[in-house]
């Protein structure tokens, strides 16, 4: 473990925590079915998306996928307007018109949670495209499930960004199933760094359950894109310790393969590793509680979007710029 | 006034906004050293160099969605695609993304990106390069769609489209770029909101755009010879429709027929005969009539694409029809 602040590895870990809370009490509000949809859960991969936000700037930009919730936290997105959208109020960080699959927040350069699978691969490497045409060194971070590599759209962004040397910071979250479907069941080559590589980009595996290591390869990785490297790969090994969506019986992974990840939990292996006393750790739990407590009182009160609002937002208000 | 054609009409409209508008670049396969498939962008590369006229991967995808991610972060992208059949690979792009970014955002992520591409046939190109798919486009809310049939459309359409906070695709349709036009010296912006009448008359209207306009021009001054006065309307916009000029128009000339280069079934000619049907079937002395592709994917031989497409011929007939004179 490189060196680690206590205050960060706390900060670390209150990031870690309100990510595994706000998932869990997700579950519960849809049982409650106050949350309706699709509802994908982050619980168990908690480390990536931690560690490559802690690793990026305000000015770099992210874009996600529909496995988002956490992305979007870690970010600063508020609670509130996370869970408003959840609820599906007119207080959402996307106005109830997103959903669980898709958090907005333009002011925060979070350019949502994208369903379509590689779908938002394209965008980032637009968005990098801008970065680099204004001559801003902004990265973008473009997080993707490893069934994206499956995807055509996968492959001619890892190209174009390649080609044109676009700032783009590639996070595979590759956490070994598309929905049902392991990965030695849909590719030809497992290895993703392999792969990625073959497009003349530096790409590198990471253990996705430890925070630390993701966090320090993303540093890396974000220090030489934004300083004219080029894209960057990062194959983030990780397991999602949930179903796919509320809707899988997860038939296709064995009982025994999910307890054995399950060992390797990021949130405990890192604070054994970092340290952190247990009067830390009840502050943090503590702190995590009222926030998600706040966040689902603020969603119980938002307000519905008024009927006559229907088609908001199909063609721009703004005005022509 | 200078001769000018439908091509150089395209390119000044380029040209303008690269000048005009330091975020405004080009991109697209072989718009740059290749000087553009159509050779709209001949010249463009050595006047602006290879960031602003910039030569893509055969990936529709990819640059596509690079210009939605583009426009996104500041830039004013307009996307070159070579054919309308190809831009299907980039359709999950324009669809999923560029028109539903800011409803899904909430109003926060505007695309204001411009997708220019070639439609239509007549070609001998075969069934992968010929189709006329505008209309499938103009199912699509959150987008904008233009279908420049004139050299000062082709001139005037592209700055207010670039200036369109939201996304806008325009079509140009292949057979217009050998032809000419007279263009003003000042030519410049065109109003991108308003269908034109560009032949008036009261006996029947006649509705097309794009590639169609000129058959609907060239049957109306047949009709003429046979007493008949049709007005004929370009509708310039598929998405919005102007409403209000084809239902005055049909008010006055109680007939009207479609003219649309897309397969019937489905199409814009039918969303276009249901509007007329939803608010003046009162004012109909006749079923509205249709000229359309015939529903095969195009095939090659000469004589079968032109049977294939629609004709003055076919317009002159559908018209007479409605003034029963079929």
């Amino acid at each position: 473990m490189s060196t680690l602040d206590h205050q960060e590895a706390l900060a670390i870990l209150r990031d870690m925590t309100r990510v595994r809370r706000f998932e869990e009490r997700c579950v519960e509000l849809y049982s409650g079915a106050k949350i309706r949809g699709f509802l994908h859960l982050y619980i168990g991969e908690e480390a990536v998306a931690v560690g490559v936000m802690h690793a990026l700037g305000a000015r770099d930009a992210i874009v996600a996928t529909y496995r988002e919730h956490g992305h979007a936290l870690v970010r600063g997105v508020p609670a509130r307007a996370i869970m408003a959208e959840m609820y599906g109020k007119a207080e959402g960080c996307s106005g109830g018109r997103g959903g669980s699959m898709h958090l907005f927040d333009a002011s925060r350069r979070f350019y949502g949670g994208n369903a379509i699978v590689a779908g938002g691969l394209p965008v980032a490497v637009g968005l990098a495209l801008a970065e680099k045409m204004q001559g801003r060194d902004g990265v973008v971070a473009c997080f993707f499930g490893e069934g994206a590599i499956a995807e055509g759209e996968f492959h001619e962004c890892m190209n174009l960004a390649a080609l044109w040397q676009l700032p783009v910071l590639f996070c595979c979250e590759n956490n070994l199933y598309a929905m049902g479907t392991a990965l030695r069941r849909s590719e030809s080559e497992t290895d993703l760094s392999l792969k990625a590589s073959s497009y003349e980009m530096p790409a590198w595996p990471v253990d996705g359950m430890d925070v630390i290591a993701v966090r320090d390869t993303a540093t890396r990785a974000v220090d030489a894109v934004r300083n004219g490297g080029g894209p960057h790969f990062l194959e983030l090994r990780t397991y999602r310790f949930r179903a796919h969506s509320m809707y899988d019986p997860e038939l296709y992974r064995e009982k025994a393969e999910v307890a054995q990840w399950k060992e390797r939990d990021p949130i405990p292996a890192f604070v054994a590793r970092a340290a952190i006393e247990q009067s830390e750790i009840d502050t943090i739990e503590a702190d995590s509680k009222a926030e998600i407590d706040d966040a689902v009182a603020f969603a119980e009160q938002g307000t519905d979007e008024p009927l006559e609002n229907l088609t908001r937002f199909v063609t721009s208000e703004l005005g022509r710029t | 006034m200078t001769v000018t054609t439908y091509r150089e009409a395209c390119r000044q409209a380029l040209r303008e906004a690269l000048v005009n508008d330091p975020r405004a670049f080009l991109m697209g396969e072989d718009v740059g050293e290749y000087g553009g498939c159509f050779a709209v962008s001949m010249g463009l590369l050595d006047e602006f160099g290879p960031e602003r006229i910039r030569d893509t991967p055969l990936s529709e995808s990819a640059f596509v969605g690079a210009g939605i991610g583009a426009a996104m972060g500041g830039m004013r992208p307009i996307v070159e695609i070579m054919t309308v059949n190809f831009s299907l690979l980039a359709l999950d792009q324009i669809l999923n993304n560029a028109a539903t970014f800011l409803h899904m955002s909430g109003g926060q992520c505007n695309v204001p990106v411009v997708i220019r591409m070639t439609t239509g046939g007549g070609r001998q190109v075969g069934a992968q390069h010929s189709h006329s798919l505008e209309g499938w486009y103009a199912h699509i809310p959150g987008l904008r769609i233009l279908t420049p049939a004139t050299v000062a459309d082709a001139r005037g359409m592209l700055w207010p489209a670039l200036l369109d906070p939201d996304p806008v695709l325009l079509f140009e349709h292949a057979s217009l770029y050998n032809t000419s036009d007279d263009l003003p010296d000042d030519a410049g912006p065109v109003d991108i909101t308003r269908a034109a009448v560009r032949r008036r008359g009261d006996d029947v209207t006649l509705i097309a755009y794009g590639g169609t306009l000129h058959l609907a021009l060239e049957a109306a001054v047949e009709l003429a010879k046979d007493g008949v006065e049709a007005e004929v309307i370009d509708l310039r916009s598929l998405r919005p429709l102007d409403d209000e000029t084809i239902i005055d128009s049909v008010r006055r000339t109680h007939r009207a027929v479609v003219v649309d280069e897309g397969w019937r079934s489905g199409s814009i000619s039918a969303e276009i005969s249901a509007r007329i049907a939803e608010h003046a079937f009162y004012d109909l002395d006749a079923p509205v009539e249709r000229v359309c592709s015939a529903e095969v994917p195009m095939p090659y031989a000469k004589h079968l694409e032109d049977a294939a497409l629609p004709t003055a011929r076919a317009v002159v007939a559908a018209a007479q029809r409605t003034a029963g004179r079929g």
